[in-house]
């Protein structure tokens, strides 16, 4: 056994604690989506529709997304650099931090403190504790890098080392705002500069931390459970380079028919469109890797996960695109199609690999076999249907509302009143708060199986000790 | 060989990264909020009013509402004219929003009378059966605190008085709030520019027509009832029965709006249903 000490009990509590926090997500998601149908369901001041939808999407993003983001990130980049972390003080600080900016942010945003951007609503003081908290990451990950003991840098490492840029700078634009109270501050920019400095951020992050970080972990454990390399090198290269060259042009298709200049829009559009070609090579790559090997679509739960997630990432950056149209967002957008969308998104994509990559991990860490794999093969579907369940329904719901609301009488008058359109959506509510239900169910047998693998696992196989070179 | 250098690596990703980044998001602050984007008229909040934009961001509402309204055809008619770059250039921040749970509040100043939006506040689905907006009565219980209200003032660089911040004095947040909600996008005059004028004769279709007031009456229920009362005995709007309105005055009374005095255009509901409304009230006197 030659191999470098790795430092896994990081990797441990990382993934601890994202499954936490993502647990919270789905939980307040569960809660607002009952509120939607059921307005009395409100706790003044704190536990209103307006204060905790903030926290649905933050401790998605930032506890369950970023959280799986390090858990793998630390584990992938030791082995692919053949070294171990390079400071496991700082990767410790990191985590403890990393939970105090969450519960920090949780608290705040009940408490009303918020910038009212989405999915940058935390105000000036967390701020500061995210920027911190990314350097003390990103350190880590490239002082890593460059002492590694392999020469070539794999595929996810470019995607790891982009999206850790990447989100450096939008955050640390976006963030800029003047204090006005430890807990207010006003935008540094105003009115349409502001919201498109902002579009910028928001769409960008998805970019930065929802796509290429389950890019990086897809590319590595994708190999890692069927067996075989990635399909072609060339392609990989192709699609990460015109991915991140592309992605930031297209902020402004969040703005069509705003009061942002024409030109900007059109420029969004034309690059949303582009977009199709690199997100589809990693997808395509996906696929042609399975050549000769999609019989292991039904006795890999982990290839199952993986393929399902990649499915999802190519169907939601065609979805996304068709939405980035002038025409297609004049009639769609406001509507509910468009949670319907990110939630395909985060539902499916990002969180169909993060499920994976946590199961990919956990023996490895702990040194068990997984406890249950028809409890796993029950996770995903419980978390398939009720995704499917949510995000159909939304776009239903969103082109009905979409109709009524641009539906005219012969005499150029609208046919139908806001209330009578909003009122057709109660049922489709509904059904998505239904999907959410089984979704949560399938996170439950997720954490179940994970626990008990834990407490219960049988001793590694051979295998999985060659592999990871500890008991 | 960039595969085999960390340092040249990101130095390329951060290249590729920004060049979008200046020309999508760094180039346009040289047309935005410029000279020639200002419009006469658009002033600052007053200090009333920021507090109530504030409260607005406390509460999350733009997760509901959005603020911008699209030079879309049902758009306009539905909500009024189209918003224009000019007139956010004091939102710091923007409020636009990207969903319509509720209507978009770009153009809300002055559709409603002050009595409308406190009892909307209080109890949305008194006003509006079916809504599925929460409660705010608790507004009531939160007093402005003036001193914070300066300070913000003053870090925003807006103009206030002396007599602004000491009214401020015993205002409650929902005072604050439905004084911003009054301001929103009446910075120009575009209610009486948009006017709906009505052209030809005005002939009732239906009079005296049973089912026609039948149909209105569900129509008064739903849009009416909460200002002018369950029996058009009056409210925060006057008393309907019996009021004397020929059919034709009558429905340009509601299709178009009273602009001075809070009376919303109901244009909206289209000329067919506000017939049928007509027929209703006259069916009442």
């Amino acid at each position: 056994m030659d191999k470098p000490s790795y430092n896994t009990d990081i990797v441990r509590s990382f993934i601890n604690w994202s499954i936490v926090w993502g647990l919270v997500a789905v939980l307040v998601g569960v809660i607002v989506s009952f509120q939607m149908i059921a307005p009395d369901l409100q706790l003044p001041p704190w536990l209103t529709f307006g204060r905790l939808r903030p926290l649905h999407t933050n401790a998605g993003i930032y506890g369950w997304g970023v959280g799986t983001i390090f858990a793998m990130f630390l584990y992938i980049v030791q082995r692919l650099c053949k070294t171990p972390l390079w400071s496991p003080g700082l990767a410790k600080f990191q985590l403890w931090f990393f939970n105090a900016t969450i519960i920090a942010a949780a608290v705040t945003l009940l408490l009303g403190y918020t910038t009212s951007k989405e999915y940058h609503e935390l105000e000036w003081p967390i701020d500061i504790m995210v920027v911190i908290l990314w350097v003390s990451f990103a350190i880590n990950i490239i002082m890593t890098i460059i002492k590694r003991k392999e020469e070539q840098m794999y595929i996810s490492l470019w995607y790891m080392m982009a999206a850790i840029i990447g989100v450096a700078i939008l955050y640390l634009v976006n963030s800029a705002a003047v204090p006005a109270s430890l807990f207010k501050s006003y935008s540094a920019y105003a009115g349409t500069n502001d919201a498109n400095v902002h579009w910028w951020f928001a769409h960008n992050a998805v970019a930065m931390a929802l796509t290429a970080p389950p890019l990086a972990m897809f590319y590595y454990f994708l190999p890692k459970s069927t067996g075989v390399p990635i399909y072609s090198h060339r392609l990989s290269i192709i699609a990460f380079w015109s991915l991140i060259f592309m992605y930031l042009w297209t902020g402004a298709h969040h703005l069509l028919w705003t009061p942002v200049p024409d030109w900007i829009q059109t420029l969004a559009m034309a690059f949303s469109v582009m977009l199709i070609a690199p997100s589809w090579g990693s997808v395509i790559n996906g696929y042609l890797s399975m050549n000769g090997q999609w019989h292991q679509m039904r006795e890999n739960y982990l290839v199952k996960f993986l393929i399902l997630g990649i499915t999802f990432y190519g169907l939601q950056t065609l979805q996304g695109p068709m939405q980035s149209i002038r025409t297609f967002s004049a009639f769609i957008h406001y509507t509910d199609w468009v949670p319907g969308h990110i939630h395909m998104g985060t539902l499916g994509w990002v969180s169909l690999i993060g499920f994976a990559g946590i199961y990919y991990l956990v023996p490895r860490v702990y040194g068990k076999e997984l406890y249950s794999v028809p409890l796993a093969n029950l996770h995903f579907w419980l978390v398939l249907i009720g995704q499917l369940i949510f995000s159909v329904s939304l776009w239903i719901a969103g082109v009905l509302q979409a109709g009524m609301w641009n539906a005219m009488n012969d005499d150029g008058s609208l046919t139908y009143t806001f209330m009578e359109t909003m009122v057709e959506m109660y049922p489709y509510w509904s059904a998505r708060a239904f999907g959410g239900v089984i979704y949560l169910v399938g996170v439950l047998v997720f954490i179940y199986n994970l626990v008990m693998t834990v407490k219960k696992g049988s001793d590694p196989s051979p295998a999985l000790v060659e592999a990871e070179g500890r008991a | 060989m960039w595969e085999k250098k960390p340092v040249l690596f990101m130095l390329l990703a951060t290249a590729a990264i920004l060049v979008g980044t200046i020309v999508t998001m760094v180039l346009p602050f040289a047309w935005v909020n410029t000279e020639a984007d200002r419009i006469e008229g658009v002033v600052p909040y007053t200090p009333l009013q920021q507090e109530g934009r504030d409260i607005y961001i406390r509460e999350g509402c733009n997760n509901c509402h959005t603020q911008t309204v699209r030079p879309l055809v049902s758009e306009v008619l539905r909500y009024g004219e189209y918003s224009k770059s000019g007139e956010f250039v004091y939102d710091r921040p923007f409020l636009w929003g990207s969903k319509r749970t509720g209507p978009d509040l770009a153009r809300l100043g002055g559709k409603y009378p002050d009595a409308w939006h406190y009892k909307h506040m209080d109890s949305p689905r008194s006003m509006i059966p079916g809504s599925n907006m929460p409660d705010y009565k608790w507004l009531r219980d939160g007093q402005v605190d003036p001193e914070s209200v300066r300070n913000k003032m003053e870090v925003l660089g807006f103009p206030y008085t002396e007599a602004q911040i000491a009214d401020l004095s015993g205002k409650t947040e929902m005072d604050a709030i439905v004084a911003y909600m009054q301001k929103l996008g009446s910075d120009i005059p575009w209610r009486e520019a948009t006017q709906t004028e009505i052209v030809g004769e005005l002939t009732n279709p239906f009079p005296g027509d049973p089912a026609a007031i039948a149909a209105g009456e569900q129509v008064y229920t739903d849009n009416c009832a909460a200002c002018h009362g369950d029996n058009l005995e009056g409210d925060i709007g006057p008393e309907l029965a019996g009021a004397g309105y020929d059919d034709a005055m009558l429905f340009e009374l509601i299709y178009s709006g009273i602009t001075d005095n809070g009376m919303p255009a109901f244009s909206s509901l289209g000329s067919e249903k506000v017939w049928q409304l007509v027929n209703f009230i006259q069916s009442k006197e």
